[in-house]
C-alpha cells in the first residue's frame, strides 16, 4: 500500500470523481443519508435558521433598551423574548453548533475514517435536535415562555402561566441528540484512527471534540433528568423544587448548574479546537505545546465538573461551600490560560496570513482572553456578590460565548468552506464581515461590563435613566455586529454557484481533509491513507516544499 | 451628553463599596497590564525547536500565585459581608411578585422605600411570598437572594444620607424591572422623627395580638408543663430534639415550626400542633418572630 502524503497531494488537481455531494440527488437522498458530511449540511442548515431567529430575538432587545423606558415591547413580551433568545441561542445554536456541524463534517475526514462509527445514529441525532426545534418553535407559535432559559423554581413550576412544560420537553429532547453526538464521536476517536495515527498525532480539533464528548456525555443526563423532575412538579405537582409542597428551590439551582456550567465548555471546547487548527494553518507552524494544548482541553472538561456553584455564590449556599466553589473556579482559569499562552506563543514569529479564518480567530483569543479574566472578577467571591445577575454577567458570557464560540464557528465556516462545498467565498467581503463582528461585539458588550459594575441588573424590561448611555452604545454596537452576520450568509450562498474552485489544499494547510478532494467523495478518501507525520508537521512540509522549488 | 451622565462606578455610600471597588481596580490593572506587557515577537525565542519545559511551566505557576492572591482577597470580602456587626440594626424585608415591603421593629411598614439611620449598621433579614427575588442594594455593593423557604440576611453600614436604589436582580415575573424602590439614608435625629410617626404598636405588639389571634397560648403557656413547649427565653437557645439532635433557634428553626411544626420536634412534645403554612403571611410572620424574640425571661433575684 502507498502512502500518501501531504505534499504529494497538495498540488494534485480533484479528480473528476463524483464527490458527496453530486453523488445522488433528490429530497430523499438527504433526509435518510448516512453520511457524515450531508448530516453536517443538514445541521448547518438548521441551526443557521436557530442562529437568525435567536438573533432576532436579540436586536428586538437591544432596541428596547434603547430608551429606559418599557416603550417597544410590552413587559411580557420583552421577558419571552430574552428567554426565547437564551434557549435558541444555547440549546438549539451553541451547543450543536462547532461539533453538529463542524465535527460531523472534518472529525472522520482528520482521522482518516469512511465516516462516523454508528451513522445511522448520527442521523438519528439529527432528527432528535429537528423534533426538539420544531417543540421549541412551537411554543414561540403558541405564546412562548418568559421564565429566563436557566428555568428557575419555583417560578418556572408554580408562578408561570406560559409554555414551560413545551420548552423544556424541546430542550429534553435536544438533550438525546447532543448525548448521542457524544457518544458517536467518542466511539470514532477510539476505533477508526488511520493507520499510524497515534493519539499525539491527533489534530487538537479532534482532542477538543474528545474532550467536548466526554462533556455531552456526562453531564447531559442530568440536565434531561432535572427538566423532567421540572415538568413533573409543574404538571403533577409532586414537590421536588416548590417550597409550598415541601422541595427546596435551591436543589433545582445545584442541578440545573452541573449540567449548565460544564455546558459553558461544550460550547467552548470545539471552539478552543478549531483556533489551533486555524493558528497552526496561518502561521505554517506546530502548535507550541502540543501535548499542554491536548491535556489541556482534558483538564477543562474534567474541572468544568467541580465549580457549578460558582453560579449560586448569593443564593444562599454556606460561606464555605462558596470559598471552595470559587477555589475551584480559579483552577478552571489555569487550562484555558495555557492554551491561550500557547496560541499567543505559536504566532510569534510565524509567518501569519491575515486572511478570513485568522481574523476570526484572532478575534477569539482576544475576546476569549477578555471573557475568561472577567470570569475571575467573578469568581472572588466578594466582588461577584455586587456583579452576578448584573449586565457585567451578560457582557462576561456574550464574551465567552459569542466572542468566543461564535467567533470560533465562524472562524472553522470560512476555514473548512473550501473543503465543504469545493469553492472559495470572496476574500475581501469575508474580511470585511470579520472586522465589523468584531468591532461591532465589543461596542455592544464592552460597555455592558460598565453598565453591570454600576449597578444594572439582567433582565430589565426598564431601567434607570442614568443607563442610558452605556445601553444607546451597546444598541449601536449590536446593529453592527447584525450586519456583521448578515454578511456572510449572503456571500457564502454566493460563493456556492460563483466562488472559485478550491482545489484540494487551498490554504497549504497540514492534515488528513487536506489531502482529498474538495468536496471529498463520499467515502473521503480514495484509498485509506497512512500517517506518518505528527500534527501541524509544518517545518517538514516548507521544508518538503522548498526542496521541490529547488529541484 | 454630560461626562456625569457617563458614570463608571455607582456612588460608594457603604463601608465596603470601596474595599469591593479597590479589588475591581485592581483585577482591571492587572489585566491592563497583561495586555500592555504581553509578550512581543522580538523578545521572543526561536520557536523552531519547543520551548524550555521551564517556561512552559512558569507560564502556569506565575498566573496561579495571582489567581490565588485574588480568591484569598475575595474570600475575605465576602467574609466581612456575611458577619454581621453585633449592634446592627434590624430590618424584615419581604419580596413579593413585584414589590418589596420593609417592616422596622418598632412597628413601621413601608413598601418600596426604607428608611435607615446613616452610620449604623443594618442587618436585614428576609423572606419571599412567591418567588425567588433578589435584594440588591449596588450603592452599597451587596445583594441576596430572597427565598421562600427560608430567611436570609444581609447587612451594610450607610456611609453619607442620600436616596440610594433598590433593586430586584433576580428575574421574577412579568414586572420584575418594576421591582425597584429607594433607601432613604438619614441623620440620625431625622431618623428618630421619622421613627416617632404614627404606627399599630411595636412589630413584637404587633407578634403578640397575632399570638393571641391564632390561639398560640393555649398551649405555648410559658409553663414548663403545658403541651407546647416554653417559648420565653427560647431564641437564640439550643434544643434538644426527640431524635437526640440539638438545634439552635434562629430564624429559620422558629419559621419552620410553625409552617412545619412536625418537622424538628422539641424532645418530650408530642405532635400535636397544626401546620400554619399557607395561613400565617409573610409579614404576619416576621411579626411572630419579633414578639417571640422579644420573649425574655425576667431578670434573677
Amino acid at each position: 500500500m502507498t502512502s500518501v502524503t501531504y505534499h504529494d497531494v497538495r498540488f494534485l488537481e480533484p479528480a473528476k470523481t463524483r464527490n458527496y455531494l453530486n453523488v445522488d440527488y433528490g429530497a430523499f437522498s438527504w433526509l435518510f443519508t448516512k453520511d457524515h458530511k450531508r448530516i453536517g449540511i443538514l445541521y448547518m442548515f438548521s441551526i443557521s435558521i436557530m442562529f437568525i431567529l435567536g438573533g432576532f430575538f436579540a436586536m428586538m432587545m437591544r432596541l428596547e433598551l434603547l430608551t429606559p423606558e418599557g416603550d417597544l415591547l410590552t413587559s411580557d413580551t420583552y421577558n419571552k423574548f430574552f428567554t426565547l433568545h437564551g434557549i435558541i441561542m444555547i440549546f438549539f445554536f451553541l451547543i450543536p453548533s462547532i461539533p453538529a456541524v463542524l465535527g460531523n463534517f472534518i472529525l472522520p475526514i482528520q482521522l482518516g475514517a469512511k465516516d462516523l462509527a454508528f451513522p445511522k445514529l448520527n442521523l438519528l441525532s439529527w432528527y432528535l435536535y429537528m423534533i426538539g426545534a420544531f417543540v421549541g418553535l412551537l411554543v414561540i407559535i403558541l405564546g412562548g415562555v418568559d421564565t429566563g432559559w436557566t428555568f428557575y423554581t419555583p417560578f418556572s413550576t408554580q408562578y408561570s402561566n406560559m409554555h414551560v412544560f413545551g420548552t423544556t420537553f424541546g430542550a429534553f429532547i435536544v438533550g438525546f441528540s447532543s448525548i448521542l453526538t457524544g457518544l458517536n464521536f467518542i466511539v470514532t476517536i477510539h476505533r477508526m484512527r488511520a493507520p499510524g495515527l497515534t493519539w499525539f498525532r491527533l489534530p487538537l480539533f479532534v482532542w477538543a471534540m474528545y474532550a467536548t464528548s466526554l462533556v455531552q456525555l456526562l453531564a447531559t443526563p442530568v440536565l434531561a433528568i432535572t427538566l423532567v423532575m421540572l415538568m413533573i412538579e409543574r404538571v403533577v405537582h409532586v414537590g421536588i423544587f416548590d417550597p409550598a409542597l415541601g422541595g427546596d428551590p435551591l436543589l433545582y439551582q445545584h442541578m440545573f448548574w452541573f449540567y449548565s456550567h460544564p455546558a459553558v465548555y461544550i460550547m467552548i471546547l470545539p471552539a478552543m479546537g478549531v483556533a489551533s487548527e486555524v493558528v497552526a494553518a496561518f502561521t505554517r507552524k506546530k502548535i507550541f505545546g502540543y501535548k499542554f494544548v491536548a491535556f489541556s482541553s482534558l483538564a477543562i472538561a474534567f474541572l468544568g465538573f467541580l465549580v457549578w456553584a460558582h453560579h449560586m455564590f448569593v443564593a444562599g449556599i454556606s460561606v464555605y461551600s462558596a470559598m471552595i466553589f470559587s477555589f475551584l473556579s480559579y483552577f478552571v482559569a489555569v487550562p484555558s490560560a495555557i492554551k491561550v499562552f500557547n496560541w499567543t506563543a505559536t504566532l510569534y514569529k510565524g509567518s501569519v496570513s491575515w486572511q478570513t479564518p485568522m481574523l476570526y480567530i484572532l478575534g477569539f483569543i482576544g475576546l476569549f482572553t477578555m471573557g475568561g479574566v472577567t470570569g475571575l472578577f467573578l469568581a472572588a467571591l466578594g466582588l461577584d456578590v455586587h456583579v452576578t445577575d448584573t449586565y457585567f454577567v451578560v457582557a462576561h458570557f456574550h464574551y465567552i460565548m459569542v466572542g468566543g464560540a461564535v467567533m470560533a464557528y465562524f472562524a472553522g465556516i470560512h476555514y473548512w468552506w473550501p473543503k465543504i462545498t469545493g469553492r472559495m467565498y470572496p476574500e475581501w467581503w469575508a474580511r470585511l464581515s470579520a472586522l465589523l463582528v468584531f468591532a461591532g461585539f465589543n461596542l455592544t458588550f464592552f460597555p455592558q461590563f460598565v453598565l453591570g459594575y454600576v449597578g444594572m441588573p439582567r433582565r430589565y424590561h426598564a431601567y434607570a435613566p442614568e443607563f442610558q448611555v452605556l445601553n444607546v452604545m451597546s444598541t449601536a454596537g449590536a446593529s453592527i455586529l447584525a450586519l456583521g452576520y448578515a454578511l456572510p450568509l449572503a456571500y457564502l450562498l454566493w460563493s456556492l454557484r460563483f466562488g472559485r474552485k478550491a482545489g484540494v489544499n487551498p490554504w497549504g494547510a497540514v492534515g488528513l481533509e487536506w489531502t482529498t478532494n474538495s468536496p471529498p467523495p463520499k467515502d473521503n478518501f480514495h484509498e485509506t491513507p497512512v500517517v506518518t507525520w505528527d500534527a501541524y508537521d509544518y517545518p517538514a512540509m516548507l521544508k518538503a516544499m522548498g526542496e521541490t522549488q529547488n529541484v | 451628553m454630560m461626562l456625569t451622565d457617563f458614570p463608571l462606578f455607582p456612588e460608594q455610600a457603604s463601608t465596603v463599596a470601596h474595599q469591593v471597588d479597590a479589588l475591581y481596580i485592581m483585577l482591571t490593572i492587572v489585566t491592563g497590564l497583561a495586555i500592555v506587557y504581553r509578550r512581543r515577537p522580538d523578545n521572543e525565542l526561536d520557536q523552531e525547536e519547543e520551548a524550555p519545559k521551564a517556561l512552559e511551566i512558569a507560564w502556569i505557576v506565575i498566573p496561579f500565585i495571582f489567581f490565588m492572591a485574588t480568591f484569598v482577597w475575595g474570600s475575605w470580602l465576602y467574609f466581612e459581608l456575611a458577619r454581621v456587626p453585633d449592634n446592627a440594626l434590624d430590618v424584615y424585608a419581604t419580596g413579593k411578585q413585584w414589590m418589596w415591603k420593609f417592616q422596622h421593629p418598632s412597628g413601621q411598614r413601608e413598601i418600596n422605600e426604607l428608611h435607615v439611620p446613616v452610620n449604623r449598621p443594618i442587618r436585614v433579614t428576609m423572606a419571599s411570598e412567591d418567588v425567588i427575588h433578589s435584594l440588591f442594594f449596588p450603592y452599597f455593593r451587596t445583594k441576596a437572594d430572597v427565598l421562600p423557604n427560608r430567611y436570609r440576611t444581609l447587612w451594610f453600614q450607610a456611609t453619607k444620607t442620600g436616596r440610594f436604589h433598590i433593586f430586584c436582580a433576580e428575574y421574577c415575573g412579568t414586572l420584575h424591572s418594576g421591582m425597584i424602590g429607594w433607601v432613604e439614608v438619614m441623620e440620625p435625629t431625622d431618623y428618630q422623627k421619622w421613627l416617632a410617626g404614627g404606627t399599630e404598636g411595636s412589630l413584637a405588639s404587633q407578634g403578640e395580638k397575632l399570638f393571641q389571634k391564632y390561639a398560640c397560648a393555649t398551649c405555648h403557656t410559658n409553663d414548663a408543663t403545658a403541651r407546647g413547649p416554653v417559648l420565653l427565653g427560647l431564641f437564640g437557645k439550643t434544643v434538644t430534639l426527640s431524635d437526640n439532635k440539638t438545634v439552635v433557634a434562629d430564624e429559620n428553626y422558629i419559621r419552620e415550626s410553625i409552617l412545619n411544626p412536625q418537622a424538628k420536634l422539641v424532645q418530650g412534645f408530642g405532635p400535636i400542633m397544626p401546620t400554619f403554612q399557607g395561613q400565617v403571611s409573610e409579614e404576619d410572620l416576621l411579626k411572630l418572630l419579633a414578639y417571640i424574640k422579644s420573649l425574655t425571661p425576667p431578670p434573677k433575684g
